[in-house]
């Protein structure tokens, strides 16, 4: 065996060593109680060195062109493939992942989870590495792997307050629906593989020309077991209970890094082993269903919420048919502005999760109408919050109105006129549900409101990075640009990949 | 940097000092001189654009800059004015300044979304490029939710969110349109002009596809021009919103929908706006009479403006779409009149509101012995709105009435005597509320011990009258700037739109 393929995966074999460090730091780091003390009171310093690490390995692995992989590549016969684009969108997940850990810290301080505060991080950078796989696979078994790398310690991170009987719930209904989801997706690989005797993508775009019968059942298996991913309406039952049951930080974790992940592999393995004709057509029709029920079911449902971790389920399943609206006609265009939604989509996101998170660590308080009044105690966060859900609802000057902007674009130019006209109504929709919550915290008066609070230097640090993304990302076209410089579709393959 | 970026610069500058002052002085502070600048830019920018032409340059933008911004999709930050955008940065900037006067007592959060707001405006007028126009026409919307539902009166709450929703609603449309514009002329361009200017004798955008976007991108701009029926925002947003931002909306933001519609709408889609434009027509003339007709029976005082407002809005969107060159030139004159004349009604509604504490006109009357300066310049308001020659709303009205009655069909004369009519109704109007609360005996005790505007208000007053009676008194400079900037686009729509006949009343 060749060794040296290894080299082809610098980001994954950086984020095994990020593992394989922090798990040895987590044994010895635990400093030895003193008399009269427990254990569980004596925070370990494993988050400064979880936090340091993710940052260099985010560093390293930034650009394309900073680890020395403009070139695309692929290795192990081409199970594992590689692509300048999949760097960016690991790095995307990279920093999200960041702002993640930066934002659990308050959460993991509470005596209950001091003493697993280790696992959160290596257990989290597992699921991120599932992903990485699922990103590179050039073959639907290394993806299938990848794809429960990343779902199956999930269920243990939705499940990690177990003290709380709502996170437990939350982690059964997730590991039951995901593993179900696997099996249909199992199933459809295995008609996939019945129908060409193949399961590398290359040769399953080629031998899948037409639509028969079996190929359209595995394609059918294959988009549901995605939608459960992504979180698309009708596989979308499991997104409510489980966002609200989770901790907040996982719920952030799940809205914005697993969903991206998935929407980002579910392009590439269409464009690469479904890019026939006919087949084509098929996925189209079945998408453009699948967006119109997402995105206006989940408007619908959001404005009925009063629990916050509630509405940001539905307000990321709309997202989602948004971010999936770029998908449609599998153009290069549309891998650009897919890639760049998902980054504005994450500092938003994330932004706005992370003060709910220490709104909830601080106060309890995780309902609508309790933020009423809230610029007046915390006019910091509030506005933070406020910036983070314009740009959500795609409001200029901030990043949320490009990324929409693009993507609509992209959907249009592949002659999707009235899905892009639908799509656009019900951001209208959707502005008025984040409005409610704006119109909470400065417009609602409040007797008592949620009492003035210093947030600790963590979720300071990630709410700046949210906020300065929120604020950069759009006005300087740089972002987009480079990233179109990398992206390909099925006009645009690059090279044999 | 191209210097017509300052306009937005400036704004921008005024949103650091805010953020960064500390008391009601300092806030005062940069909002004067934030505000004075850009008054006296836009009047250098006039002197320069006069003196440019007067030097015999025809171009149809001048001062352009263009940088490339998302490269990929052919988006660029373009800048250029010509005589209409010139026109309409003046009274931007007329309305920011005394603006700024009659909001003395707001707080720091107020200015800093009054000033985002005002941001907004100047980039709209400054763009040439599709993007760049959309991006800031979007953000001059959304600081009128926080405006109006923080520091609002009455329903406000629900003001706020249905006009924040029917705007953005608008706004989706526009997107659609701008699309369809897009690639509809090749996907090379945003460029207003390049898009324009590439129709070499034939139609760039299809026939077809002008037929499905030319109704989009006019309606997706009309709801902010009060198109019928899409009005329905003005009158309650106007009604609940405090002072200063009633008179930058209905003197400035509305004026967005109009220049957007003739911008892009029609500039870009010739054969559309000579297919589909009765339809509009038809709107806009219904916006005109009902407006006036739905001011007769309102009895709060800032409902009846918000109607007025409708009424005359509608008048700007039915001049340009004569698509005649006198009717379009008042049409800008319109917009400019009635955006200084609603923004001196609105701010002495404000000022009479803040003593009496009420707007009904049924609760107050003599107000002319307890205040006469407020009351004296009302009644100058309510001559100029209904269109006393040596105000500018004569000038305006009449340029349009006359360029529209050019049209030699019946179809557009019937329209354009119908909406004559507005101006006798408004007249009624007018004079039925002037005789109710300025004149009689006050019968309400508590009134008797009001006082007179004070020291900011009457500067905010006299300078917008002063404004109303030099464009009223000699409107020959500012209507050469204005024709010389709609004469283009005119002649464009005239050349390119074949008569294909599918309005049924011709």
């Amino acid at each position: 065996m060749d060794y040296s393929q290894f080299l082809h995966m610098p980001e994954e074999a950086s984020l095994l060593a990020v593992i394989l460090i922090l798990f040895l730091a987590d044994l010895f780091m635990c400093k030895e109680p003193k008399d009269g003390e427990t254990i569980s009171q004596k925070p370990s310093a494993i988050n400064v060195v979880a936090i340091g690490l993710l940052s260099i390995h985010t560093l390293i692995n930034l650009l394309p062109c900073c680890n020395g992989c403009m070139q695309a590549t692929e290795a192990f016969g081409g199970m594992y493939q590689h692509t300048p684009m999949m760097t960016v969108i690991k790095s995307v997940l990279n920093i999200g992942t960041l702002v993640v850990f930066l934002m659990a810290n308050s959460w993991l301080r509470r005596p209950e989870n001091i003493v697993k505060q280790g696992e959160f991080y290596l257990v989290t950078l597992f699921t991120l590495l599932g992903m990485y796989f699922m990103i590179s696979s050039g073959h639907f078994l290394m993806f299938f792997i990848g794809l429960e790398l990343a779902s199956v310690p999930m269920a243990a991170l939705v499940a990690y307050d177990k003290y709380r009987y709502e996170s437990a719930e939350a982690g059964a209904k997730f590991i039951l629906l995901a593993l179900f989801s696997s099996a249909l997706l199992v199933y459809g690989l295995s008609l996939i593989y019945g129908a060409t005797g193949t399961l590398y993508y290359s040769s399953v775009g080629a031998l899948f020309s037409g639509d028969t019968l079996l190929s359209v059942i595995g394609l059918t298996f294959f988009l549901s077991g995605m939608g459960f991913k992504i979180s698309l309406v009708p596989f979308h039952l499991w997104t409510a209970d489980t966002y609200q049951g989770a901790p907040t930080v996982v719920t952030a974790y799940l809205s914005v890094i697993s969903k991206s992940s998935a929407a980002f592999v579910l392009f590439t393995v269409l464009v690469k082993a479904f890019a026939g004709d006919s087949l084509m057509a098929e996925w189209n029709t079945g998408l453009y269903w699948i967006i119109i029920a997402s995105i206006t079911l989940a408007n619908i449902f959001a404005i009925q919420q009063q629990n916050l971790k509630r509405f940001m389920a539905f307000s990321a399943i709309s997202q989602a048919g948004y971010i999936v609206l770029g998908i449609m006609g599998g153009t290069a265009q549309g891998m650009t502005s897919i890639v760049f939604y998902i980054l504005v989509y994450m500092v938003a996101n994330l932004g706005a999760f992370a003060v709910i998170n220490v709104i909830e660590q601080n106060s309890g308080k995780i309902r609508i109408d309790d933020y009423d009044g809230l610029y007046e105690t915390n006019p910091h966060l509030s506005f933070i919050m406020t910036l983070c859900l314009f740009s959500l609802a795609g409001i200029p000057p901030f990043a949320g109105m490009f990324s929409k902007f693009f993507i609509f674009m992209a959907a249009f130019n592949a002659g999707y006129h009235w899905l892009v006209l639908i799509a656009l109504i019900n951001t209208v929709l959707s502005l008025y549900y984040y409005l409610l919550i704006v119109k909470a915290m400065y417009i609602k008066k409040n007797e008592h409101p949620i009492a003035q609070f210093q947030s600790d230097g963590y979720t300071r640090a990630a709410l700046v990075i949210c906020t300065t993304g929120v604020v950069v990302l759009g006005i300087g076209g740089v972002f987009y640009n480079y990233i179109d410089t990398l992206s390909y579709g099925i006009d645009k393959m690059l090279g044999a990949l | 940097m191209n210097f017509l970026s300052i306009f937005v610069l400036i704004p921008l500058l005024m949103l650091l000092g805010l953020w960064l002052a500390r008391d009601q002085k300092s806030i005062r502070g940069v909002m004067v001189a934030g505000s004075t600048c850009l008054l006296i830019l836009s009047a250098v920018l006039t002197v320069l654009f006069l003196q440019e032409r007067a030097a015999g340059n025809t171009a149809e933008m001048l001062f352009t800059a263009s940088f490339d911004w998302i490269t990929p999709l052919h988006i660029k930050y373009s800048v250029g004015v010509d005589g209409i955008s010139v026109a309409m940065l003046l009274l931007s900037s007329v309305i920011v300044f005394t603006g700024t006067f009659v909001s003395w007592y707001m707080n720091k959060e107020y200015f800093l979304w009054f000033t985002l707001l005002s941001a907004g405006v100047y980039g709209f007028f400054i763009s040439i490029d599709m993007f760049t126009m959309f991006m800031f026409y979007e953000v001059a919307l959304i600081p009128m939710y926080l405006l109006i539902g923080v520091w609002g009166t009455g329903p406000k709450e629900y003001a706020a969110m249905k006009l924040t929703l029917m705007l953005m609603g608008g706004s989706a449309f526009l997107m659609c349109g701008i699309f369809g514009i897009f690639y509809g002329a090749g996907g090379q361009t945003m460029d207003i002009l390049d898009i324009a200017h590439q129709q070499n004798g034939a139609h760039l955008i299809d026939i077809a596809q002008q037929h499905i976007w030319f109704p989009l991108t006019f309606a997706g701009f009309g709801v902010l021009g009060a198109l019928f029926p899409f009005h329905t925002w003005s009158p309650d947003g106007h009604a609940s919103a405090p002072t200063a931002v009633s008179m930058l909306h209905a003197g400035v933001l509305m004026k967005l929908g109009g220049y957007g519609c003739f911008r892009i709408a029609m500039f870009l889609m010739p054969q559309g706006a000579q297919d589909l434009g009765w339809i509009f027509l038809v709107l806009t003339g219904i916006s005109v009479v009902y407006g006036a007709f739905s001011a007769c029976v309102q009895t709060d005082l800032k409902y009846i403006n918000a109607y007025s407002s409708v009424s005359h809005c509608g008048l700007v969107l039915f001049g340009i779409l004569m698509v005649n060159q006198v009717a379009a030139t008042g049409a800008v004159l319109q917009m400019l009149s009635h955006g200084l004349t609603t923004a001196l009604f609105f701010a002495l509604i404000g000022m009479i509101y803040g003593r009496t504490h009420t707007r009904d006109i049924r609760e107050m009357s003599g107000l002319m012995r307890i205040m006469p300066f407020l009351s004296v310049c009302y009644v100058i308001a309510g001559l100029a709105n209904l269109g006393l020659p040596g105000f500018s709303g004569f000038i305006a009205e009449m340029t349009i009435f006359v360029g529209s009655f050019a049209n030699a069909d019946t179809f557009h004369r019937v329209l354009t005597i119908a909406a004559c009519t507005s101006i006798v109704v408004t007249a009624v109007y007018i004079l039925r509320l002037v005789g109710k609360i300025l004149y009689g005996v006050s019968t309400n005790e508590e009134h008797l011990k009001l006082d007179d505007a004070h020291w900011e208000e009457r500067f905010a007053v006299i300078c917008l009258i002063g404004t109303i009676a030099a464009l009223g008194s000699a409107p020959w400079w500012v209507s050469n700037m204005i024709d010389s900037g709609v004469a283009p686009v005119v002649e464009h729509i005239t050349a390119f739109a074949a008569n294909t006949n599918l309005n049924p009343f011709m």
